[in-house]
Formats: structure tokens, sequence, C-alpha cells
């Protein structure tokens, strides 16, 4: 049963909001996407001088029983979660603190510490609707669990920054909260972790000691737990510090980039074994080019995520930038979306001849 | 036609097709159904079905690299004494391959807990259309800049071609119970369903059928369906043993609580199979009814699946059709079958209307064309169903920015003038 009460109203109000978004993006020179500011440092830099445009907030439908939610891109994470618990249910998107919008999380596309179970946020966003660069109302995707109807714009805008559009609302995919939860430890290697234990939420390791977080029915965390040779804990903590990057390297490079990052003063780390995300976090941003370097060296890369000004945000051009260069192309033709965010090739500001108009 | 054997060929074949202004269609087993690999257009045709070889496999890091002609279910069998499989699970698994299964972002009756097959690709090494080859994805969870991998999974041969892709393997669970519900009314049935869903069990697959294909299934197959069943479940649970246990008894109790009238818990792996086997022959069973089927594979919220059944029957009865329904009643992924007899004169424009009508009620209940198989030809008009113009504008922009000319599987998924302002535009060098 829709538990939204007033849905058609909210439905009217957010589409009066989205024609004033469109015609904001339309209208303006250099667009400066802009949520609860919790995500600001991630990557490159936003533009110093763009119009600062944000969308609406609010739960716009929710069925529990369909584990769809349709929401405006500017509610917080923390409210969605809120309207979703009294069903039981939570959408994962998980990110480092809950104030950041949906829109926000989704466009810098960081998954959560319970991918190892739960898959990568891209796998979590159904349907998305943004404004292009030209000023144009979009769709893309569709509000069902499974769909093959035209191309997947919903994982195209995920992790895009902002530079393919602003996003105005999203239908996310709802699970049912775990049943039971609980944060184990050992200090055996998580590779053990991960052999015996059939679908981990989470797997960490700081160099010493492994933390498992085991969801499910409570019998048989127990039991895989033992087997496993773990014992309950606390939640960890996220590595904390001014200066801050995620490093992304394949999964079996994690042991060879943590012995790297053991060797560095003033670093602390956090590695997702079994996936090959490794958070840092270093008091002086300098250790945070070293960490970028153990990163490189391992055959991967690290993105700043907060802090250290100076340092770019990714280090390291775009895969495929001719492609990724016609892509933004498309839906940006002027390159007004959040220049610098990513590092695009340069937009020419000529339109190609029969090109987009403008 | 060509059937190249190593990857590298493929982009030999593009660049020749691009030096003489010619479109291409990637094929692998033909199993869509949506007409996705149909050349249209003298198109040259690259045919995968050679190019299957598993290059390699890590058991430790759980991933595959393989050729796209592999077929889906022969990966899952080259993994198993490593206890792991592939999970996308389509009901053709014995006959499709990866590649097709890439195309059209394949998937299966397991993929309710697993998901699609986007989430199960890594990376994929893709020849564009100009012949340039790319990798799109990583075996890093993040990769900079676009997510031009899950652009690419499910662009139906539009974008390019797929000659090696990493797929992601998962381990088998050591718990698995499946188990048959049958109904008086496919009402019931259908609030069976909700309440599953409700009570936050996600089980592993969760099947429907209806009474004309359980008969229909049960006379080909033997597997013990019953035959006088308005409609069955077939719920299947996995993971470890407490949770399956709790999870189990949830469902048969939920299933009693609205009527059913047995529920069968496959005893052993043979039992399980010979389930799964009827299932997943249903399709092959129409054949004892009837010549000919068309199939359509909308997908509508969960909840409005009984509605749009009632829809999909009064349709077709108003038509003087015969339809039946089989489908992922977990992911509201329907699969109406209308069957027929296509040497009686005039049932195919018969048949096509009450498809298109079909469609429509599908998409008025708030869903979208395919689950599965895609747009490929057979849908693309109706894509302006589901999307405005700025919608297709925008889509198409996209695929311009793969193949500027459209000579990848031209006149496919987008509808004719979904660039704004384009009026019938034709790729350059297709035959009409």
């Amino acid at each position: 049963m829709e538990v939204v009460s007033d849905r058609d109203r909210r439905a009217a109000e957010h589409a009066d909001a989205e024609a004033a978004m469109a015609d904001a993006v339309a209208g303006a020179m250099l667009v400066d996407p802009t949520g609860a500011g919790t995500h600001r440092e991630v990557g490159g830099p936003p533009p110093t001088d763009g119009l600062a445009v944000r969308a609406p907030s609010g739960v716009l439908s929710y069925d529990p029983a369909d584990l769809t939610v349709t929401v405006a891109a500017g509610t917080t994470v923390g409210e969605l979660d809120a309207a979703l618990a009294p069903h039981g249910q939570e959408c994962v998107l998980d990110p480092v603190d809950d104030a950041a919008t949906i829109g926000g999380t989704i466009a810098v596309g960081l998954s959560g510490l319970r991918r190892l179970r739960v898959g990568p946020i891209r796998d979590q966003v159904l349907e998305v609707r943004f404004v292009t660069g030209d000023g144009r109302l979009v769709r893309g995707g569709g509000p069902t669990v499974k769909n093959v109807t035209g191309y997947d714009l919903p994982r195209l805008l995920v992790g895009s920054f902002g530079t393919l559009g602003v996003l105005t609302r999203v239908v996310l995919r709802c699970r049912p909260r775990p049943r039971h939860a609980q944060w184990f430890r050992s200090t055996g290697n998580p590779d053990v972790a991960l052999a015996r234990c059939l679908r981990p939420s989470s797997v960490l390791w700081d160099g010493t000691v492994t933390r498992v977080l085991l969801e499910g029915h409570p019998g048989d965390i127990e039991a895989e737990s033992a087997r496993a040779g773990l014992e309950p804990d606390r939640a960890p903590e996220h590595p904390a510090g001014a200066h801050r990057g995620r490093i992304s390297v394949r999964p079996g490079e994690v042991a060879a980039v943590g012995r790297r990052l053991g060797g560095l003063d003033g670093v602390v780390w956090i590695a997702e074994a079994g996936v090959g995300t490794v958070h840092v976090a270093a008091g002086e941003a300098s250790a945070l080019t070293a960490c970028r370097e153990a990163a490189h060296d391992a055959g991967g890369w690290m993105l700043r995520e907060a802090g250290a000004p100076g340092l770019d945000g990714f280090g390291r051009p775009l895969p495929n930038p001719d492609l990724a260069g016609r892509v933004h192309r498309a839906f940006d033709p002027t390159g007004k979306l959040a220049p610098g965010r990513i590092p695009l090739p340069q937009v020419e500001v000529e339109a190609e001849p029969g090109g987009p108009p403008r | 036609m060509c059937f190249p054997d190593r990857a590298e060929q493929v982009a030999e074949i593009v660049r020749v097709a691009a030096r003489h202004g010619r479109p291409f269609v990637a094929r692998g087993s033909g199993t869509g159904l949506a007409g996705g690999a149909t050349p249209v257009g003298r198109p040259v045709l690259i045919v995968t079905t050679a190019l299957d070889r598993i290059l390699e496999v890590d058991p430790v890091a759980r991933v595959a690299w393989v050729e796209p002609g592999v077929l889906n279910l022969d990966l899952s069998r080259a993994v198993r004494h490593h206890g792991l499989h592939y999970a996308p699970d389509p009901s053709s698994q014995q006959a499709c391959t990866i590649g097709g299964n890439v195309a059209t972002n394949a998937g299966g009756p397991h993929c309710l807990a697993s998901g699609v097959t986007s989430a199960h690709v890594l990376a994929v090494e893709v020849v564009l259309a100009d012949g340039t080859e790319v990798v799109l994805g990583g075996l890093e969870p993040d990769q900079p800049g676009y997510d031009l991998r899950g652009c690419f999974v499910g662009s139906e041969g539009t974008m390019g071609v797929a000659t090696r892709i990493a797929v992601r393997l998962v381990p088998d669970p050591p718990a698995v119970r499946t188990l048959l519900l049958d109904f008086t009314s496919i009402d019931d049935a259908a609030a069976t369903v909700s309440g599953i869903i409700a009570a936050g069990v996600v089980p592993a697959a969760l099947e429907m059928m209806d009474a004309a294909i359980t008969r229909a299934v049960e006379d080909f197959v033997g597997a013990g369906f019953p035959r006088d069943a308005a409609a069955v479940l077939l719920v299947e649970l996995d993971g470890l043993d407490a949770g399956v246990e709790a999870d189990a008894g949830a469902v048969a109790e939920i299933g009693r609580r609205h009527g059913a009238r047995t529920v069968r818990v496959a005893a052993d792996e043979a039992e399980r199979a010979l389930l799964w086997k009827g299932r997943k022959s249903a399709f092959g069973a129409i054949a004892r009814v009837a010549p000919d089927y068309y199939l359509h594979d909308a997908v509508v919220p969960r909840t409005r699946l009984v509605d749009v059944i009632r829809s999909v029957t009064e349709i077709c009865s108003s038509y003087g059709l015969t339809c039946m329904n089989v489908f992922h009643a977990g992911d509201g992924n329907l699969h109406p079958l209308i069957v027929f007899d296509a040497r009686e004169p005039g049932i195919w424009p018969r048949v096509r209307a009450a498809g298109d009508e079909i469609l429509a009620a599908c998409v008025a209940a708030g869903g979208v064309l395919s689950g599965e198989h895609g747009i490929g030809i057979e849908k693309r008009e109706a894509m302006a169903l589901v999307f405005g113009p700025d919608d297709l504008d925008a889509q198409a922009r996209l695929r311009d920015a793969f193949d500027p000319d459209g000579r990848a599987n031209p006149e496919k998924v987008l509808p004719r003038g979904s660039r704004c302002g384009e009026l019938g535009r034709v790729p350059e060098g297709t035959w009409i």
C-alpha cells in the first residue's frame, strides 16, 4: 500500500521544482549542482562562480510491497532511512555522513562499506530524472527492479559528478533490513573470513585486525562466526583525518597496498577485503600523495575525498578519454555542468554543424 | 557473414565494415525474442559462436574472463569444481551466450536475489564501430569517470561488439530449499507473493505459472505439477541453514494462510532439478498446445501483478486468443504467451494487436517494455509509450557518442525519429 499520504500534491510540487531547475540550468553559463555539501571536496574542485542548482527534497512515492521508493534528489540519506525504517526496509547507500543528499551520493558514486554483499551503489539506482546541460529534463531507466528498456542512464549518472546532468528525482531499490547484524573481529588474515563466510556484508582489514560484518539469521551468524574464528566487536571507526582518500585496486592487491601504507607515518587506513577499496586518512596532505603512489604502484588509483587542496582529484586521466568526452558532450554540449570535477577533455566552444541545439 | 574464432578478428571485420561504410550486427545463439540480433539492411553479420573459450578463471578473486560465445551454462559447469557459479540463469541458459547476455542485460529466475547481468559484469573489451578497441570497466572496484561498462551492458549491440568479458562468480550456497505451492485461484498465489515480500523474505527465485502453462508443462515434463491448479508458485531459498530453514517455514506458512492446497518441498537435488526443469521447459512445452507462440517480457511493479494479469487475460479473450502466463513473480517480470497456429488465416494481425494492447496495459500500470529480452526490432516503436521526446533524444545522443555513423546494429532499440529534428534518418550504407 502506498504510504505517502499526499502523493499527487507532492508530485505536482516536484514537477514545478524540476521545471524551475531546468530553466535555471538553461539560463546559466556555469552550473554548480549542490546538495548538502558533504562531498564538495571529493574529486576535482567545484566551479567557484557557477550557479548553485539544488533539487527539492521529500519521499514522493513508496509502496513497501514494491521494494522500491521514489525520492526527490535533495532528500538526505538520513531522511530517507527514517521513512523506510518503520516498514522494515532500507536503501543501501551508506555514505560516510548520512546528512548527504541522495543526489549527491549518487553523483559522486561512492559505495558504502556493505558493498561486498549488497553490490556497488550503481546497482541500487533504478530510474533517474535529471536536467541536462541544455536545460532539458530527461528520464532514464524505469521504476521496476528489472528493466532493459533503452539505455542504462541510471548507471551512467552514478559517479558522473553532475557533469552529465543535475539529478532531480530517482527511484531506488529497497531491501528488507537484515534481521540481525553484528560486527566481529579476528586477528586472522581477511582471506580466511572471505573464504569461510558465505555472504559477509563487509570484511575490513587494517593491517592487524580483521573486522567482519555479518547480517542475516542469528543462528547463521553464530555458526558462521564460530567457523571463521570471529569474536563479537564494536563497529570499526572510519579512518579520520583532515586529508582523506579512497584507493581502488584489484582485490588481490589489497595486501600489498596495506604493507605499503603500513610503512607510512601519520596514515590511518582500512581496506575492504574482497572489494579492493582502501580508505585512507592522514594529518598531512603530503602523506596522501604517498598513499596515491602506493595505489599506482599496485596498478590502481586514488580518489581525493577530503582535504589536500593542492592534490589532483583523481591523479590519473580518465580511461577512454575520447569516448568519455563524446558521452559528456551528448548531455552537456557547452561544458557548463560542474566543469573540473572530473578530468574530461575540454569541450570545444563552437558547435559542430548539425549538432544538438544550444 | 563472418565466424571469427579469435577476438582480434572481430576488430579486423569491424574495420573492414567501417572502410566500406557498412553496418554490422553481432549475433550469439540468437535466443533473444525481440529480434535484437536479427540483421536488418544487409549488414555484415559477426557470429560469435566460435569465440567460445573461457580464457581465465581466478577462483580466489572469483572472476572469469570469457569470450562472448561461451554458453551461459557452460561457464557455470566449468567453475563448478571450485564451488562457484555464474549467477544470471536465463531459461535459455543451455543455448544462450554470455555475449548475448551482456547485450540484453539478461536476467533469469535467480536474478531476484542476485541481480541481473550488469551486476555480474566487471569489465568488457569492446570493438567500437570505428574499429577502436576499448576496455570498459575493470577489475578494480571503481574507475575514474563514467560507468561506460554499465552503459554498454544492455545496449543490444548498438554500441559495439564485446570480444572479452570479465564476469563475477559467486559461491554455491550450502543450503538450498525449493518449494512448490499450488493454488485454486491466481489471486491467492499473487497474495502469497506479496505476503512473502512483506515478511522481509527475499527468495533466490520466485516464479509463478498459471493453470494453462502448468498443465502444458506437466504433460511435457511429468514433474508432478498439479494439473488442476489455477496457479503454482516455485520458490527457492538459499544461503545458510538457519536462515533458509526459517524462510522456508515462513513461505509455507504464508502460502497456507492464502489458501495453498499443497506445499511440496523438494526432498533432494534430483527433485529440485525436476521442478526447475518444469519451469525452464515452459516455452518448449507449448509446442504440445499450439505450433506458435508470441511472448512479451514487460515488467510491472510487483503490487500491480494481479491487475495486469487480469487485463492480459481480458485482452487475449477479446481477440479470441489463448494466453498462458509464466513469469518471474518476485520482480514483476511477466511472460504472457499468446499461443496460436500461424497457418490460421488472418491470425497474425490479431496476435500483434493483442500484444500491443498488453504492452500498453503494462505501461499504464507503471511498467516497462522489457525485463530481459530487450527492445530489439520488435518493441522499438513502443519506446514512445514509455519515454518522451527529450528522453529518446538523450538516448540517441548517447548512442551517437559510441557510434557516430549509426552502423552498429542499426534499426534497433530506438524508434525512428528519436533525435530531435530527425526525419527518418537512416544509417549510411543501409539498404532499405
